[in-house]
């Protein structure tokens, strides 16, 4: 029996790629269920279910929050019940697992994916190859496929009240020797990137840090959320990680992404790729973001952002 | 301490060229380095072991140029290096991958860590670490920034998305290791030619006691690599800058992007 199993530590994902499973679902045959943490309450299970899920599998007792523990219990789910498709939301934690599931599976896995179909009844999955310049498409030969997708590759279908079964199973779970000792939670983190309806991406262009308020008032005037490129991260650390966008950061998928003072990178601009538009502010007009760009704006960022803020703030008014 | 940091050469993507025509990669000519996460995992490697002894092993899969990309990791602190070469290596997928890696770490016998970037700097799959601690049967401490090892247990802080967490593990451990750790250092020219002098040894499958042939366990076959079609307008405004702000601004009104 063939099946689509789903996981995903974060609810929400893991009902993005059951909205996409559905349709798998009818190619590949079988049920479509998914791996829960803890047991699921009446509401939660009853989302998983309207959005196509046959079956919610949840380990008693509860899964330690721990990556190799939810790869062997994925594993464990998969094998016993003969799901053949696994799909995983591609987070830090989704990507080791599902590097681990396929590992104890002897499975091939494709992580990062942004897009998946069935075609002439192969299944092809997208994921970006050197360092974002192409998309390749990819099919995987081994009997059971490890599919870990980017968070919000798929929308989110209609839910349609449905009825699923939920099924307890007891894990045999090995320890693996790695003891978590603090968790510590992430202060004063606005909306994440990645779910911002604007994007205001921000670059070397940036001379100094002190020119950052500048930046954030012309965010603000857009109602968007301030992204900006790996330097700005993690060479001088001017913005937490979690504000990088590109390949080794967020891919973002806002309606408007403002971009200033970038030179456009593939490995940035991937992760502004699926933006609806793009606005590109750069003095030199032969920099490669003006090719990504639906508009491009030919001028020094210090004399154009402060005059725009004011244009964008008199249109709120 | 020692410790085996395992690093993959990638063509230097900044070379790398798109054909307008057929909207493939160029890859001929582009030259082979090793990603920047590389070379914090080599970083944190060296560092360890100026402070408290051992050795760093480089252990590397890859095609021909492999023993020339190998003598950078040499120059910048690493003492020897194993390496794998065939003109197949460089697009092996992660389980074919994780399988000669595995059984040359066997081979290598002796070390106390293994330390991987978190991630290639050509596909950022991050497959290879928690594949290589599943099949090694070690413990997995991923996504670190802080690294500490003392007494026979590693200590590190993993930088997830919502939190940090700090985890422990007895060595031996396989750890993927992120940017921000430190500053990988820019070796000396004393140090390239030095490097000329440390030992690169070339294993074939069959010096690891591998039989198979990897490249045909394939498992991933690509059917078609494309740039995509970038289907942007490409207004460009350029010149009087007050009437090109006014444009902008209107443009994107119209687009009916700006939420009021």
């Amino acid at each position: 029996m063939a099946g689509v199993l789903v996981f995903s530590e974060k609810d929400d994902i893991a009902l993005e790629l059951a909205s996409r499973s559905k349709e798998l679902k009818t190619s590949v045959g079988g049920k479509l269920a998914a791996l829960v943490l803890g047991r699921p309450d009446a509401e939660r299970a009853g989302r998983l279910f309207s959005y196509g899920v046959d079956t919610a599998y949840h380990g008693q007792p509860d899964i330690p929050s721990d990556s190799a523990a939810f790869a062997q219990a994925i594993a464990q789910v998969a094998k016993e019940h003969g799901f053949d498709t696994i799909l995983i939301g591609s987070t830090r934690t989704g990507k080791e697992v599902a590097a681990m599931v396929a590992q104890s599976l002897g499975a091939g896995c494709i992580t990062d994916a942004t897009d998946l179909r069935v075609k002439d009844g192969i299944l092809l999955v997208d994921r970006y190859t050197f360092g974002g310049s192409t998309v390749a498409s990819a099919s995987i030969s081994s009997a059971v496929k490890v599919i870990a997708a980017m968070p919000k590759a798929f929308p989110l279908g209609a839910p349609a009240p449905s009825q699923g079964e939920i099924v307890a199973f007891a894990p045999q779970l090995i320890p693996t020797g790695t003891n978590v000792l603090q968790r510590q939670d992430r202060q004063g983190e606005s909306t994440p990137i990645e779910e911002a309806e604007a994007l205001l991406c921000i670059g070397r262009g940036l001379a100094n840090q002190k020119d950052i308020p500048m930046i954030e008032a012309m965010a603000k005037a857009l109602k968007a959320e301030i992204g900006c490129t790996r330097p700005l991260t993690h060479d001088w650390q001017w913005f937490p990680e979690s504000r990088e966008v590109g390949l080794s950061g967020k891919k973002c998928k806002p309606t408007l992404c403002v971009s200033v003072g970038i030179s456009g990178q593939i490995q940035h601009t991937v992760g502004i790729r699926s933006a609806r538009i793009i606005a590109a502010i750069n003095k030199d007009k032969n920099a490669p973001i003006f090719k990504t760009a639906d508009y491009g704006l030919v001028a020094d960022l210090y004399d154009v952002v402060p005059r725009l803020t004011k244009k964008f703030q008199a249109l709120s008014k | 301490m020692d410790i085996i940091v395992c690093i993959k050469q990638v063509p230097d993507l900044q070379q790398i060229r798109i054909k307008k025509e057929t909207r493939e990669a160029v890859t001929e000519g582009v030259p082979f380095l090793f990603g920047e996460m590389d070379k914090n995992a080599l970083e944190e490697a060296v560092k360890i072991k100026e402070k408290s002894g051992g050795k760093v092993t480089v252990l590397s899969i890859g095609s021909q140029k492999l023993r020339d990309t190998v003598k950078e990791a040499l120059a910048a602190g690493a003492d020897e290096a194993r390496i794998m070469v065939d003109a197949a290596y460089d697009t092996l997928d992660s389980g074919p991958k994780v399988s000669l890696l595995g059984a040359a770490i066997r081979k290598i016998g002796q070390f106390d860590l293994i330390f991987l970037g978190e991630g290639s700097a050509d596909n950022y799959s991050g497959q290879t670490g928690p594949r290589l601690a599943h099949t090694l049967k070690l413990p997995l401490l991923s996504y670190v920034k802080q690294f500490e090892a003392s007494n026979g247990m590693a200590r590190a802080v993993r930088n997830m998305e919502q939190s940090l967490e700090t985890v422990e593990a007895k060595m031996p451990a396989v750890v993927t290791i992120t940017s921000g750790i430190n500053q990988p250092r820019i070796p000396s020219l004393m140090q390239i030619l030095r490097a000329s002098k440390k030992p690169i040894i070339e294993w074939k499958p069959a010096d690891i006691g591998v039989a198979v042939d990897l490249p045909s366990q394939r498992q991933i076959s690509v059917v078609s690599n494309l740039a995509p079609v970038e289907q942007r307008k490409g207004i460009i405004l350029e010149g009087a800058v007050e009437e090109n702000l006014d444009t902008l601004v209107n443009s994107l009104v119209k687009e009916g992007v700006l939420r009021s």
